[in-house]
This record gives C-alpha cells, sequence and structure tokens, in this order.
C-alpha cells in the first residue's frame, strides 16, 4: 500500500461535480463586494455612499470608521524577524491612506453578488492622489515614501554569513561579479479566495468557511479578532481550488470582516473573490535583484559567494522576509560554498503585497547559484555539468551544516541526499553527453541547460493527527493540516492502511477541519507527508498497539504474538481464529448501555476482566483512538536536477521546449503517481515563470494586465511533456523517511530554461522571465 | 427600484428545469446558485479559463459568457450530467481518474466537457489535435502531461 502508485480517494467526487469549494456552500448567503482603491497610493478624503443606500436587496455598506475595537487594528505580522525592523501591515478597510490599488476601502454586503457590486460602483470615494513608488530602483532610490514613517522605504536588511566572503573572494584565483533579475508573478489558482460565515446566536458560535491553507490559523485570528473564545468559532477549509502559497496568508482582510458581518447582521455572509480582485488584492511573489560577487579556483570550486539581494515585497508585510530568508539559504543549494555572505534589503513599493508562492524565494536563489555555475564554466571554459560535480556536497558527508539559519530559525543541516547520483541519472537521462552531436546533425538553433537544487521540506514546529477505529470498523483519520489537491486523502489513508493492516476502502480522512482537529500549523513548505504523514503514522501505532492489547486479551494471546491483517487480528501465521477491528473496538469501550447486538459484548454483565480493577484501567481511555504529534527538529532536504532542451526561432525569437527531464529526491515515496503530479505541475509554473508570466505595473502602480486575457497563464499548448526519475535517500529524520515534494518541480525551472537558452543564443542570460520580443532585443545588443 | 426578473425554461441533464432570473445572469451564475449545480465552477468570468464550460445544444460553450435568459429552451449538460444515471463514471471521467489528470479538480468539470465534446466529435485525436482541442482550458495543477494522457486512453489509444 505505502510506495504503490493507486488512483486517488478524492477524484470520484471530483469527477461528478460533487466537489464543495468554497462558492459552492451557502446558497442562502448574503453576498458581501468590496469598494478598492484605483490609486497605487492615495489619502482618502471622503467617502459618499449617499448613491449607494437606494440599491434594491442592499443590506450594509461598512467603512473603516464602523469597525469596533480589534476589527479595524491593522491585520497581524505573522512571522516577526528581529531583521524586519519596520515591518506594516494593513487594515481590514483601510484608514486615511491606501497604498496599492486594489486595497479594500469599503465593504458592502447585499442580497446577492450583482446587487451588492451595483452598490460598491455607487460608493464615492474622493482620493488626493500621492506619488507611488513602483519598482525595486524607485523604492530604493526612495525619492517618496511608501509609510512616511519607514525611512528608504527598507523593512528589512538581513545578513546571512559563514566564513569571510570578502576575503575569501579576493584571495580566489579567478572572480566574477554581475547582475541577475527575476520578475513579479503569482501563484493563481484558478479558484480565488474566498470566504463564507455563519453566525449561531443561540450557542454564540461561528463557523467560517474559507478557501485557506491554514483553517487553524484562520480560527486562530477570527477568534482574537472578534473576541471570542477559540472553541466558539469552527474553521472548515473546504476543497480548495489550489493554493500555490497565496492561501497560507490569514488573517486577509476579508477573513476578518465576512465574520465580523455574519455576527453583526445575523445573517450567514459571503464573498468569492473574482478573477480581477485575485490579480489586485491578493498576493503577488518572485520580484528580486541580486549582485553577485564569487570567486573560484582553476577547477570551478567556489571560494567565495557575495550576494546582495534587493526584495520588493509591496505594500505590506504580513508574511514578513520568509522568501528573502528562503533565497539567500537555499541559494547554497547542493553545494559546498566555501565562504558566503548574503545581505538582504526588503523594500516597500505602492503595489500588492508580496507572500510565498509554490517555491517561495527558492527559484531566485537557484537562479542565482546556478546562473554562477554556468558563468564559471563559460568562463573556465569547462563543461557546466563539471563544474557543479565539482562543488557538490559529497554522499559521505551527511548530515551537512551549511552553517547558516533557514527559515524555521533552526541551522541549515541537511538530512540526507546524494547530488552526484542525481546528476548522473540527469546526463543520461537527457542525454548531456551527447548533445553536442545531436546539435551539429539537427541544424535548428538548439541550447541545453541544466539545474540543480536542493530543498528545504517538511518545517516544524509540529502537525497532529487523531485516528480512531469505530465499532463498525472503519478507521477515520483527522489531520488539521488542509488540503488543496495534493491527493492528501489518498497518502494518508495508505499511510494508515499500512501502519493499521486495514483496506483502504475502510479508511476515511479529513483534512482542514478544526471541528475534527483543532491543533495545526498549516500546508505550505512541502511539509504535509512529512508533518502530517508522520504525526498519523504515530498516531496508528499507538491505535494499533492497543488493538493488539485489547485482542489478547479477547483471545488470551500476548499482544507480541498478533498481527492484523486485512482490518482482523490474529495470532502471526493463523489467520483462521482472530477478532475484527470492530470488535476489538466494541471490547475496548466498556459500556452500561447496549446499543446492539455486537456492544452487547461490552456492557458491565458480558463478563471478561478482573472484578477487583476498574473497567478503564488508570492510565486507560475507552475507545480505540489515539492521538499524535509529530514535530521535527529540523527541516529534511529534498533535492533534485532538472534539464531542457530548447529550440530558438532564429527569426521570432520564440523558445521551444523540446525535452524536459527531471530527476527528483523526495526521499521515500508514498504514492509515486501523485509525486510526478506534483513534479508535473511545479515544472509547468516554472514555465510559466520563465517564459510567459509576469505583473507588468505601470510607473503610476496600475497593473496592466490583471486579467487571463493579459496574464499569460500557458495552456496544455505550451507545456511539453515532462520526463521524470527517482532516487529515494530517505530522511534520517522521521520514521517515515520521505522528504515532500510540493513545491519541487517549480524551483529550478528559470535557471534550467535561461541556461538552455544561452547555449543556444551563445550571450549571457541574466533575467527572467524572457519573452521572444526581449529575447530579439538581446539578441540585437549582443 | 426591483429588477425585473424572467422565467427561464430549459433541460439540464435530461430533466425539465424552470427557474426566474433577471436578464443579466450569467448562465453559470444561473446553474450554481439559482439551480443548485454547483459542479460546473467560476475562475475568471472572461471566458479564457474554461471552468465554466458546458455543452449547450451539445456543444462546448462558456457558461459564464453566456446570460441565462438566452438558454430558453436550450439542452444542456454540465459535469453532474456525465456519467450514467446508476453513477457509472463515463469513459472521460473514468480516464481521468485512471491517468491522474486531475489535482485540486476546479478546472476539472470544464475539462471533461470540453473532452466529451472533443471525443465526440473526433473519437480518435491525434496528439496534436488534443492539444490543441485542450487549448482554451486552464489548469494551474497538473502540468496538462495527464490531461492529454487521459484523452487519450478515453479515445482508447493506449
Amino acid at each position: 500500500m505505502f510506495g504503490e502508485p493507486i488512483p486517488r480517494r478524492e477524484d470520484p467526487r471530483l469527477l461528478t461535480g460533487q466537489g464543495r469549494f468554497l462558492d459552492d456552500l451557502g446558497r442562502d448567503a448574503l453576498a458581501a463586494a468590496f469598494v478598492r482603491s484605483p490609486h497605487a497610493h492615495a489619502r482618502i478624503l471622503d467617502i459618499d455612499v449617499s448613491a449607494a443606500v437606494d440599491v434594491d436587496g442592499l443590506v450594509a455598506i461598512y467603512t473603516w470608521e464602523d469597525l469596533p475595537g480589534r476589527v479595524g487594528d491593522p491585520l497581524p505580522l505573522l512571522i516577526p524577524h528581529p531583521a524586519l525592523t519596520h515591518g506594516r501591515t494593513g487594515r481590514p478597510l483601510a484608514r486615511e491612506t491606501v497604498r496599492y490599488a486594489g486595497e479594500p476601502v469599503a465593504m458592502v454586503v447585499a442580497a446577492d453578488r450583482y446587487l451588492a457590486e451595483d452598490a460598491a460602483g455607487l460608493v464615492r470615494v474622493e482620493y488626493e492622489p500621492l506619488p507611488a513608488v513602483v519598482g525595486i530602483d524607485a523604492a530604493a532610490r526612495a525619492e517618496h515614501l511608501v509609510h512616511d514613517d519607514v525611512p528608504g522605504n527598507v523593512a528589512a536588511v538581513l545578513v546571512q554569513e559563514t566564513g569571510d566572503a570578502a576575503a575569501a573572494i579576493a584571495a580566489a584565483p579567478h572572480t566574477l561579479e554581475f547582475d541577475l533579475a527575476i520578475e513579479r508573478s503569482a501563484a493563481t489558482p484558478l479558484e480565488g479566495r474566498g470566504v463564507y460565515a455563519r453566525w449561531d446566536a443561540a450557542d454564540g458560535s461561528l463557523r467560517v468557511y474559507s478557501s485557506t491553507q491554514s483553517s487553524t490559523a484562520v480560527r486562530g485570528a477570527v477568534a482574537a479578532r472578534l473576541g471570542l473564545p477559540a472553541g466558539k468559532v469552527e474553521v472548515v477549509a473546504p476543497d480548495v481550488g489550489g493554493g500555490f502559497g497565496v492561501k497560507i496568508v490569514h488573517p486577509w482582510p476579508e477573513e476578518v470582516l465576512v465574520p465580523w458581518a455574519a455576527r453583526l447582521l445575523d445573517r450567514p455572509v459571503k464573498w468569492a473573490e473574482d478573477r480581477r480582485e485575485h490579480f489586485v488584492a491578493a498576493a503577488h511573489e518572485r520580484g528580486q535583484q541580486h549582485h553577485v560577487r564569487v570567486g573560484f579556483d582553476g577547477e570551478g570550486r567556489v571560494l567565495g559567494l557575495d550576494v546582495r539581494i534587493r526584495h520588493d515585497h509591496g505594500a505590506y508585510t504580513p508574511y514578513g522576509i520568509i522568501i528573502p530568508i528562503v533565497t539567500s539559504t537555499q541559494l547554497l543549494g547542493p553545494y559546498k560554498i566555501g565562504a558566503y555572505r548574503a545581505e538582504v534589503t526588503s523594500l516597500y513599493t505602492n503595489t500588492v503585497i508580496v507572500t510565498p508562492y509554490r517555491g517561495a524565494g527558492r527559484p531566485q536563489g537557484v537562479f542565482c547559484m546556478e546562473r554562477t555555475m554556468d558563468r564559471i564554466a563559460r568562463h573556465l571554459g569547462r563543461d557546466r555539468a563539471d563544474v557543479r560535480a565539482a562543488n557538490f556536497i559529497r554522499p559521505h558527508e551527511f548530515p551537512y551544516d551549511q552553517g547558516l539559519t533557514f527559515q524555521d530559525g533552526r541551522p541549515l543541516i541537511y538530512d540526507s541526499g546524494d547530488y552526484p547520483a542525481l546528476l548522473r541519472e540527469l546526463r543520461k537521462l537527457i542525454g548531456w553527453d551527447t548533445f553536442a552531436e545531436l546539435r551539429a546533425r539537427d541544424g535548428r538553433r538548439l541550447g541545453i541547460g541544466l539545474g540543480c537544487y536542493v530543498e528545504g521540506t517538511g518545517v516544524g514546529p509540529y502537525e497532529g493527527g487523531h485516528v480512531e477505529i469505530d465499532t463498525a470498523g472503519r478507521v477515520h483519520v483527522a489531520t488539521g493540516l488542509t488540503s488543496q489537491g495534493q491527493g492528501h486523502q489518498t497518502v494518508f489513508a495508505q499511510i494508515a492502511a499500512a501502519e493499521l493492516g486495514v483496506p483502504i476502502e475502510d479508511v476515511h480522512v479529513t483534512t482542514g477541519d478544526t471541528r475534527r482537529f483543532g491543533y495545526a500549523v498549516g500546508t505550505f513548505a512541502s511539509r504535509a507527508a512529512v508533518m502530517s504523514g508522520n504525526a498519523i503514522a504515530l498516531a496508528c501505532r499507538k491505535v494499533r498497539a492497543k488493538a493488539l492489547r485489547v485482542a489478547g486479551e479477547a483471545l488470551e494471546a500476548d499482544p507480541a504474538d498478533l498481527e492484523i491483517t486485512g482490518g482482523t487480528v490474529h495470532v502471526r501465521g493463523d489467520r483462521a481464529a482472530g477478532v475484527p477491528l470492530r470488535t476489538v473496538a466494541v471490547l475496548s469501550n466498556p459500556l452500561r448501555y447496549a446499543f446492539d447486538e455486537q456492544s452487547a459484548a461490552a456492557t458491565q454483565f458480558a463478563g471478561g476482566g478482573s472484578l477487583d480493577e476498574p473497567p478503564v484501567a488508570r492510565g486507560d481511555e475507552p475507545g480505540l483512538e489515539a492521538r499524535d504529534y509529530y514535530s521535527p527538529v529540523r527541516s529534511t532536504f529534498a533535492a533534485g536536477a532538472h534539464a531542457a532542451i530548447v529550440e530558438v526561432d532564429p527569426d521570432t525569437a520564440e523558445v521551444r521546449i523540446l525535452r524536459y527531464a527531471v530527476l527528483h529526491d523526495c526521499g521515500r515515496l508514498i504514492n509515486p503517481r501523485i509525486v510526478e503530479g506534483q513534479i508535473h505541475g511545479g515544472v509547468a509554473q516554472g514555465i510559466a515563470g520563465a517564459l510567459y508570466e509576469r505583473m507588468a505595473y505601470d510607473e503610476t502602480g496600475q497593473l496592466q494586465n490583471a486579467s487571463f486575457m493579459d496574464f499569460l497563464m500557458p495552456y496544455a499548448t505550451e507545456i511539453p511533456r515532462i520526463e521524470t526519475a527517482h532516487l529515494e535517500t530517505p530522511s534520517p529524520l522521521n520514521p517515515l523517511g520521505v522528504k515532500g515534494a510540493g513545491e519541487a518541480g517549480v524551483i529550478p525551472v528559470s535557471a534550467v530554461i535561461a541556461s538552455a537558452i544561452e547555449d543556444a543564443e551563445g550571450f549571457v542570460v541574466d533575467a527572467m522571465p524572457l519573452s521572444p520580443d526581449e529575447l530579439f532585443r538581446l539578441r540585437r545588443r549582443d | 427600484m426591483t429588477e425585473p426578473t424572467y422565467e427561464i425554461a430549459l433541460t439540464v441533464n435530461g430533466v425539465h428545469r424552470t427557474a426566474r432570473a433577471p436578464a443579466r445572469r450569467l448562465l453559470s451564475d444561473f446553474l450554481r446558485h439559482d439551480l443548485g449545480l454547483t459542479g460546473t465552477h467560476v475562475g475568471c468570468e472572461h471566458g479564457v479559463c474554461g471552468c465554466c464550460t458546458i455543452l449547450l445544444d451539445g456543444a462546448p460553450a462558456r457558461a459564464c459568457l453566456t446570460f441565462a435568459v438566452t438558454a430558453g429552451g436550450a439542452e444542456i449538460t454540465t459535469v453532474e450530467g456525465l456519467a450514467a444515471p446508476d453513477g457509472t463514471l463515463s469513459p472521460v471521467q473514468r480516464a481521468f481518474q485512471e491517468c491522474h489528470a486531475l489535482q485540486c479538480g476546479f478546472c476539472t468539470p470544464g475539462f471533461l466537457c470540453t473532452v466529451t465534446a472533443l471525443l465526440r466529435e473526433n473519437p480518435h485525436p491525434s496528439d496534436e489535435e488534443i492539444v490543441e482541442g485542450l487549448s482554451g482550458n486552464l489548469c494551474r495543477c497538473t502540468g496538462y502531461q495527464n490531461i492529454v494522457a487521459a484523452v487519450r486512453r478515453a479515445a482508447g489509444e493506449d
């Protein structure tokens, strides 16, 4: 079961239109719509709602003035890193100043969304426009400020350092210095954000559904803002139509306001984000510039590396500076870098906030490191793969301490891996060593590129699992972590079935529902399999031990001699005489009242057990259930190597990816088919970021391509077939030996495609994405 | 001022349905909110993503670019109507599961309707025709590879 590519258990529902996504719920709910700032930076002078109040079906209009107490306070700064000296967050509705086009200014509640938008369109807001700060260069020049009280537009300066990089570079036989840049893009799941809240006045409780990557965090935030005990707020993540990072942010303004309005109005209220809102009012990522200085020897071994990173985090910093922290640490990849220094400057701009998008700073870091490797190879006239091989950490050097602090505040120590094997297999898969002949024969303008990466996965602090076997033999598994399409209902069921020895058909998995599991962190950083997977395995082991003990009493056998097969506990080697788990569940719960024939066996007069002992032994609990947590001392580190062969059109400068190959190591595979699906999707997003997608802001802070007509998300016509192969170096850090796979595919793609285009064209590619017109300009410059 | 509404009668998944809605109600919203058929999803409301694709008199159509009032008298199939009445999945639905052609499942109803129509018109498409046939539907999860494989399988080509 564990390790098998079984079909997904969530599919029948999703294939027949029986999914329950946010906007599929709450048919009786009022609809919310938002008035959003059309200006990137402006002072709000007046809000006039008089024209809107006549709209039929209007229920309420709220501005910041209407928000009581903590409801109108600035949203939390989720990750208060000490380097973030000037962290600033927005309010649910703007007060006095707006700092990006799309910032919410007023909320309208009406009978349906059409009417709510009618009313929103009639709210007149008078603004005094202020100069907008757009782009990293403008932010750094700081001729204008995004926040009056943040000098230089600088939110944070962070240094990561090991050894004396400046001295190492100065003493190195060869040095290079150059700039690298990655533009803004966005996660862009096909389902936008959304929240739906119901207030139960009689019970004084609130139920919130949110299209979120962390239902427990939303619960904590909503309860705090509304002054409710957490026990009176339940948050459910229903089917979530993709997240890719953007839905880990919480609470969104709408997640505070919709529940607040539902309680105030004592009516269910729902808001489902539309596509334009998602572009201008959710979050973006990736925009970062890097200045690199590197010193190396004649073999291409890096002796010293200094990287200055300028990060554009948009108008506010609710998610802190995780992205450049990840860039500056994961930049080192699978390599032993002699001495290293990274200095991050995180800058405010009058644009949409920046929070993690699949990869979360890694694509930028890998772009830096891999472009550097290619530059070194070019400088020395050596093979690009050989230069990488010269720098690899060797398999016997694990655990390998990079000497830095990772995004979880813990030392950056790699747990396991075999990077030379990854590269060796990749070279075979793509035909690296025979490509020169192929190109000579082919005649088209072809290029080959490669890129390697290490991904810290499975970050803490913890996840939990609850496992209960009921008296019908059903196994109920719950974890607080949410799902957005990763197949958790399948892989967690595979783990439970394997641990318990039950048919997978008997296993039922619930994720992201605080009613079932109240303690959780969330789904991000490729952590679900590592964190919840191991927590569920540990909980299953507890349940299994109890099942063997209870069954041992019934069978008068030593639990050590028992095993579970097909949902029945039996003496090892003798499947004839056994007791099914449903009966064990009955026996585990001493009853006064029988509710059917089977449960009669557990009543006080059914006999069995010592009359000198209590029916529930000290330290024991009724029921066949257990809860356990997995909390790792450090992250696990997955790795991979990608390669691509591209064809560039000599006339139109169009880039066509002829082959794309992936060698991937995420430790033990729970379900290879699901892992491959994650890789395919990640690579597709990587290709999107390398060739097509960007956020086109003009100098006034207007997003010019805020629709799917102008933001070029690839269709099937743009994405090539992806060839995959796996290496499995188990993690020694967790019981299952897994590492996590969700983000892997996207990480090195921009580096790989840049490497291949550079190989085809002969000139340096130092910024991505690269559109045909940009490639055309590079040719003319060259 | 109360908005005038119009009675809209049509056949959805073989069942005659009637409801009143204003002239501006999109067919996607009408199916989802007035008729309660939430399997048809809305991903962009400007006709680019294809999530809302349904079969309108047998041909794929964007429900988000269609006013419900214009669909009066039409014969509509949504994702809820693709399986057999006894719940047996259609060959396209089955192929999507077998090939792991869906992840979050949000775009899936649009793909299923698109592919159902594609194979009805061209039961044995070439790889190029498959990719071309899928080129009006966005998926953010799968990278399309397994969707292409599923179409091939549904067509009995593998």
